[in-house]
């Protein structure tokens, strides 16, 4: 970071490069965040007023009514519910499953290891659309009477979950496994001479260690599966099941003529992926790198 | 249906320098005399549950896909599954009107990106890099649009581009009926107006990635640089940028699997209409949509695996060759 040989260069007060970096980066961020501004003025207008006097004008009243109504005539705090249902287990069984699989392929020298590892990531590199055909037929043919509502895997909480699982599980092995394999061996083998068994070993031992990486990884797949769309959208048929992602999609279509009112609801499903976010901006960040630093 | 982890395995020898190390094989084969049996219960169930998993909903299926775009079916009963050999493609490559032009926009999609906001992404991330005040606040702002979902970035950018009601008409006056400029139905304009939103996107994400491979870039480099008397631009140029090789590589994957991934976005636009067309649109209109002709839709998704494969394979063959010399 900061060299002693070069103290005086850095202090430097004012460097017309800095400022005119800065005029640069400033100019660029708030090009960056102008059409988010521009939906959130649009969200805070009400419909009348843009309609007579255009969107590009001053406002005459900002309020908070496009929100509200979005929040209550769309039903939105239904359709969060229903990611809430999809996305806490997705992401803790994802993290669990995944973890499983690191441990085993970063701990135990067996001949199947990297044939494994190379399954689970390559699967996780296909586009959705390779396997959402067969995939689509599977869930309408499995079916779960008395386990679903809809008694098939379609159109259920629990399919979204599994496919979720099943394909995040790839990226998540794999970092994971590389994060494992980063820790010394010393401390397990300690641990299995002296008789420990292999759940303790990765229960007690590795996962406690592997704890940055884990939380790194949980913001992450919390942003992912709050943001899917695609899978929601062809293995959720009935509206009432939707997540809130592909639910706006509906609500948009229903009010495709008031503008202000979706921008005021796409906004409202970004508010918590942007929590999360700001509140775990360093693991966020630290989990999209995980994956690319040994790369 | 584990085919797949055989057809696997090739590769895997291929990436894997024959066996490992004599000191390895001897830890490992003292770890297996230490297992009990309940280990390695514990341990089959550890690794098995969580690929059976992975296995038979993402393997399984891409393999079905394979042989599904042999046939035709109308997805009632197992018995109307038809071997038809190469009719789905052939249809595909000569009758489908959207066919060549969905691979043509993935192509220009994926251009677009690695030739715009890769390298403004790259500006950014050493421009950051350089340790200045607000250095997080911009870093912020580049990067948000990588954390909302990209259905809503849809909806933001309608905003955007509406025709009567969206900011750039309503700027430069072409909201009036007769002046429309429509950017999202006009067949030449839309895939670029999607585009522009996706690289809005795609420079926050690759200055991410940027930043992580310069911060492990020896600062004493830099300082031997300095020292020769290189300025910016050359110490970049000749210093810096080979030393982000490896960071290169995971941009370069990322945009392509990027682009062959394109489908939100596009979706919520105009649902891939007339210019904006794309494979995995194509495929999700064969289910979504009224006509469900499964062997056909299969084709193309078997057209998307084998473009991803080729992207996949080698460089998961490079990653895990790294490996295992590490």
């Amino acid at each position: 970071m900061s060299s002693t040989t070069l103290p005086l260069k850095r202090r430097a007060p004012i460097r017309p490069a800095r400022a005119l970096l800065h005029v640069f980066l400033a100019g660029t961020a708030l090009a960056w965040l102008a059409p988010l501004l521009w939906a959130v003025y649009s969200a805070l207008r009400p419909y009348s007023e843009t309609s007579t006097k255009g969107y590009v004008s001053w406002p005459d009243k900002l309020t908070f009514e496009n929100f509200t109504n979005a929040f209550k005539q769309s039903d939105m705090l239904h359709y969060f519910g229903n990611t809430l249902i999809i996305a806490v287990p997705a992401v803790l069984l994802t993290l669990f499953l995944s973890s499983c699989v690191a441990f085993y392929v970063s701990r135990f020298d067996f001949r199947l290891n990297l044939a494994l590892l190379l399954v689970f990531t390559a699967g996780n590199l296909l586009p959705q659309q390779v396997i959402i055909t067969p995939l689509y037929r599977l869930y309408l043919l499995t079916n779960l009477p008395g386990i679903t509502a809809s008694g098939k895997l379609y159109d259920s909480a629990l399919g979204l979950v599994l496919i979720h699982v099943a394909f995040q599980s790839g990226f998540c092995a794999f970092v994971l496994s590389n994060y494992m394999r980063s820790l010394p061996h010393e401390l397990t083998e300690a641990a299995l001479v002296d008789g420990a068994s292999v759940w303790r070993l990765y229960w007690q031992i590795t996962l406690p260690l592997c704890k940055p990486a884990m939380a790194a990884l949980a913001t992450l797949l919390s942003i992912w599966i709050y943001n899917d769309f695609f899978w929601a959208l062809v293995l959720i048929s009935t509206g009432e099941n939707m997540p809130i992602t592909s639910a706006l999609n509906n609500l948009s279509g229903q009010y495709f003529t008031d503008p202000n009112l979706v921008a005021a609801g796409s906004l409202l499903t970004a508010i918590p992926t942007l929590i999360v976010y700001f509140a775990l901006q360093r693991q966020f960040v630290n989990g999209l790198t995980l994956g690319s630093s040994k790369g | 249906m584990t085919t797949d982890t055989t057809t696997k395995t090739p590769e895997a020898a291929a990436a894997a320098p024959p066996g490992p190390t004599p000191e390895k094989k001897r830890a490992a084969q003292s770890h297996r005399r230490l297992l009990t049996r309940r280990d390695r219960i514990t341990l089959a169930l550890m690794a098995g549950v969580p690929t059976i998993l992975h296995v038979a909903l993402v393997w399984v299926t891409a393999i079905a896909s394979i042989f599904l775009a042999f046939t035709t079916w109308d997805g009632i009963g197992f018995d109307s599954i038809k071997w038809v050999g190469l009719d789905n493609f052939t249809q595909l490559f000569n009758d489908n009107p959207q066919f060549w032009p969905a691979v043509q926009h993935n192509i220009v999609w994926f251009v677009v990106l690695i030739l715009i906001p890769t390298p403004f992404g790259l500006f950014l991330a050493v421009q950051l890099d350089k340790k200045i005040r607000f250095s997080r606040v911009y870093q912020t702002a580049f990067f948000l649009p990588v954390v909302i979902s990209m259905a809503c970035i849809g909806f933001v950018w309608q905003l955007v581009y509406n025709p009567d009601t969206g900011l750039i008409n309503s700027i430069i006056g072409a909201n009036k009926p007769g002046h429309y400029i429509d950017w999202i139905g006009d067949p030449h304009l839309n895939l670029w107006a999607v585009l522009i939103a996706a690289s809005w996107r795609h420079a926050g994400y690759m200055m991410i990635l940027y930043l992580a491979g310069l911060k492990s870039v020896d600062p004493s480099l830099r300082e031997a640089s300095a020292l020769d008397g290189a300025n910016e631009w050359q110490t970049f140029k000749n210093v810096i940028f080979p030393t982000l090789r490896p960071t290169n590589t995971v941009v370069l994957v990322v945009t392509i699997i990027e682009a062959l991934r394109a489908f939100d976005l596009v979706f919520v636009f105009n649902k891939g209409a007339q210019g904006t067309e794309l494979l995995s649109i194509l495929v999700t209109n064969n289910i979504i949509g009224e006509s469900s002709r499964i062997g056909y839709g299969s084709a193309i998704a078997v057209v998307l695996l084998v473009i991803s494969l080729a992207v996949i394979i080698p460089y998961l063959i490079a990653t895990f060759r790294k490996e295992r010399r590490a």
